[in-house]
């Protein structure tokens, strides 16, 4: 969707007249020989010099962090987590595709937005889920979450998490039936529960140490934290995301989950079994790090990351659900226009009155 | 590191180094010169001569057109071809006197720096010696010297700062200033300081500029002149009039206010200089250091230039522009964008037959992928606009209420407060051209407010 600025710089600037120097020859031989050369001036509004950052960059960055988690789900679960992220890569890509062709949009497919929304959904599926669903979820992905509100930049919820809502809507049995890794399994397709599931049904706690790997069963991305750790941080190292969201994001997690542990240390998880398991590293590092559905100031981060982390352990503890990184965020993207409203930093200078500082000293 | 500075703002590349070892030169004189007759804020000058008449050097060819405005002076011996509405290098076009030159200079002598020219003159006779010579404030804004002088009564100016930043990138005028006439730069401080009653002399300057802060210290030891050099980090828009202030003495300047609010007065390197030769050998704003750069130049320099020499003839003394075959990156067009002033708030040129005038701070010529790009991409809400912006503003919001014209909105996320620095455009990954939406918004919201 990109658009010239030079239309609207023809109305207000005058024409750049290049074109029109050698008329001024007579008044100036000299100067206008001297630079023959000039091939046609650039009229621009300031500032004229920019840094090198660009949208795809940043996305195709993403895509780069997301890579070895989506090697270590391959590795898990084999074919089923790779023909399920191919999938949905590609049903993301035809729909943002059929969508600007539709809208009459410039085809921009290449600037990796779909692609995310694509490899995040395929990580929030469980292994075992069809793949007419997997489609279903991106088309809804891309085509409702996303596209329908304009596009690129617009949408108000995480498409990918929109996605696996919807599906959870859909097929609620699908996608809860997890099956063990093959690293684990015997025999392929054996059904099993996540670790977030035999702790509140069973209340069964699992090994720290398994989840921190992630040789469990779950979702495709939910299995190994140190791989999405480091995925995150590699994008924190490229200035990709801000620290604040996924620390706050965390650290709410942690903190709620210690006063629940504390509270009945029977019936609740310790926090680092909170961190460990389920969404809570893929949230953290991509999905409440998604620039176009938090907000934009400082203390609207703030507040976002440490709501969302808040709510997220009160439905795993709580609710009726074992998981609840997809709801708080969801729920959170839903203030964030109030909160860039309500939470914008101090002007410089404004609702001080003159006679504050020096003046008649 | 504990230098001071202001909150946010950015840290572009800042290519100083290729001038900022060069020395002032002195440029070639100019035959014909376009002298605009709006060369500051405020009205513009009433000319004073009419075709056929012959000026001297210093010569005032137009007076002060109101209060706040500024006479302006002949830059050559010569006689006036015309008086035309020329185009004017700030935009637009404006009422200009073009002389041809006969080839010869005034010669205004040679004094050696120090303080004792100050004593002939009160106070009083200090501003009216400083708004004779027609001094107007060279950083790039040109408010006239003199006003900025008179405060009302009620307001006392107990604070001088130097503004010594030079933060626009490419751009090392000032800094040679500092460096080759630290003497007439703090004489200029001193004059300053005693024509409104100060009692303080700041220089903020930011440590890329090492060796001015040693030129300054000596300079002032010398002369035996109290000033006291604060160190500021180098970091974009540090040079901004209210940055600077937040960054030196602490105090903010309240939206929509000049700094005389809090006491303070912030003075541009060139203006010193300006006073100085004005006080000491009676020699009006007629020339300037420019600073010449860019990759689009084949020879960057700094020159002392006469106000109303075409950017043409600079760019020739320059040996010309670099062609784009020399350029490494062959895939990008051959385009060149020139500017009058730095490259983030500096006005592109639609020609080169455009004169220096008391405000160009610096000639920039940019070409090949130092030209941004012309399309942009819908906003992802990364926020760097934000992280950035000095004002505490939300860019992305209000760039976008001023393309819409979005009054009431542009009113309620003070848009006016915006001093469009450009630091929001420049981090921004999509490429918006969010200042120049936002300026669309200022004139809207000043159209009907």
């Amino acid at each position: 969707m990109t658009e010239d600025i030079n239309k609207t710089e023809k109305t207000e600037l005058p024409k750049p007249e290049a074109s029109a120097l050698p008329p001024k020859k007579k008044a100036k031989p000299k100067a206008a020989d001297a630079v023959p050369e000039v091939p046609g001036l650039v009229v621009s509004s300031s500032p004229h010099f920019l840094n090198t950052e660009s949208v795809p960059g940043i996305m195709h960055n993403v895509i780069l962090a997301l890579l070895p988690a989506c090697l270590v789900s391959i590795y898990f679960f084999r074919f089923d987590a790779l023909i399920l992220i191919v999938t949905c890569l590609f049903a993301c890509l035809l729909t943002e595709y059929l969508c600007l062709k539709f809208r009459g949009k410039p085809i921009v497919i290449y600037d990796g937005s779909a692609a995310i929304t694509g490899i995040l959904l395929a990580l929030t599926l469980p292994p075992s889920f069809p793949l007419y669903g997997a489609v279903i979820g991106s088309v809804f992905a891309i085509a409702i979450g996303k596209q329908i509100f304009g596009g690129l930049g617009l949408n108000i919820f995480n498409p990918a998490l929109l996605g696996r809502a919807f599906l959870q809507a859909t097929y609620p049995v699908l996608i809860t039936t997890w099956t063990e890794p093959a690293t684990i399994g015997t025999v392929d397709g054996v059904t099993a529960a996540t670790p977030l599931a035999l702790m509140k049904f069973e209340g069964i706690a699992s090994d720290h140490l398994t989840l921190f790997f992630g040789n469990t069963a779950g979702s495709l991305g939910e299995t190994s934290a140190v791989i999405l750790l480091l995925g995150g941080l590699y994008l924190r190292y490229k200035g990709y995301i801000n620290w604040k969201l996924p620390l706050g994001y965390l650290g709410a997690m942690a903190l709620t989950g210690a006063f629940f542990y504390f509270l009945d240390s029977q019936k609740y998880p310790d926090p680092l079994f909170h961190l460990l398991t389920g969404g809570a590293m893929l949230g953290a590092w991509f999905m409440v790090t998604d620039m176009v559905t938090t907000p934009v100031t400082n203390l609207g981060q703030w507040i976002f990351a440490i709501t969302a982390g808040i709510i997220a352990v009160i439905i795993r503890n709580l609710g009726g659900l074992p998981e609840g990184v997809m709801y708080s965020i969801l729920l959170m993207n839903s203030f964030v226009p109030l909160l860039n409203r309500w939470t914008r930093p101090r002007v410089f200078g404004k609702g001080l009155t003159v006679e504050t500082k020096g003046g008649t000293s | 590191m504990n230098l001071k500075t202001f909150e946010r703002g950015i840290h572009p590349s800042y290519h100083k180094g290729l001038t900022s070892e060069n020395r002032i030169e002195k440029a070639e004189l100019p035959k014909q010169v376009i002298i605009p007759l709006r060369q500051h804020l405020g009205a513009p000058s009433d000319v004073i001569v009419k075709k056929g008449d012959l000026v001297q050097e210093g010569q005032m060819i137009g007076e002060a057109g109101g209060y706040v405005s500024a006479p302006v002076h002949a830059s050559i011996n010569g006689k006036v071809k015309d008086v035309v509405l020329h185009t004017h290098p700030g935009g637009g076009k404006s009422l200009a006197v073009i002389i041809d030159g006969d080839g010869t200079e005034k010669d205004w002598g040679l004094v050696t720096p120090s303080l004792s020219i100050l004593d002939k003159f009160t106070g009083e006779e200090l501003k009216g010696a400083i708004g004779e010579a027609g001094i107007v404030g060279m950083g790039g804004a040109a408010f006239p010297t003199y006003v900025k002088l008179s405060p009302p009564k009620e307001r006392k100016i107990d604070t001088v700062i130097l503004n010594g930043c030079e933060c626009e990138p490419y751009l090392t005028a000032d800094h040679r200033l500092m460096v080759e006439q630290a003497s007439k730069v703090i004489i200029g401080l001193e004059a300053i300081k005693r024509s409104i009653g100060a009692s303080k002399i700041f220089i903020g300057i930011e440590d890329n500029k090492k060796d001015a802060v040693s030129t300054l210290n000596q300079a002032a030891k010398s002369l035996s002149i109290e000033v006291e050099i604060v160190i500021l980090e180098t970091k974009y828009p540090q040079g901004a009039e209210k940055m600077l202030i937040k960054a030196v003495t602490g105090q903010v300047v309240p939206v929509g206010k000049l700094p005389l609010e809090v006491g303070v007065l912030v003075n541009n390197v060139g203006t010193t200089v300006a006073i100085y030769d004005a006080l000491a050998l009676g020699k009006p704003l007629i020339e300037r250091v420019v600073t010449i750069s860019g990759n689009g130049i084949k020879t960057p320099r700094n020159l002392l230039l006469r106000v109303g020499t075409s950017f043409a003839e600079v760019i020739e003394q320059c040996g010309g522009v670099i062609s784009p075959e020399a350029l490494s990156d062959t895939d990008t067009p051959p385009e060149l964008e020139i500017l009058n002033g730095g490259p983030m708030m500096g006005v592109a040129q639609s020609t080169i037959q455009v004169p220096v005038i008391k405000g160009t701070s610096g000639i920039t010529l940019l070409t090949g992928k130092e030209i941004k790009p012309k399309k942009y991409s819908p906003c992802i809400k990364c926020s760097s606009c934000v992280t950035v912006c000095p004002m505490g503003l939300i860019p992305l919001k209000i760039a976008d209420m001023g393309r819409l014209g979005m009054i009431d909105d542009l009113k309620s996320w003070d848009a006016m407060a915006c001093i469009e620095c450009g630091c929001c455009s420049f981090v921004c990954p999509s490429k918006r051209p969010l200042v120049q939406w936002i300026r669309v918004g200022k004139v809207k919201l000043r159209e009907l407010g």
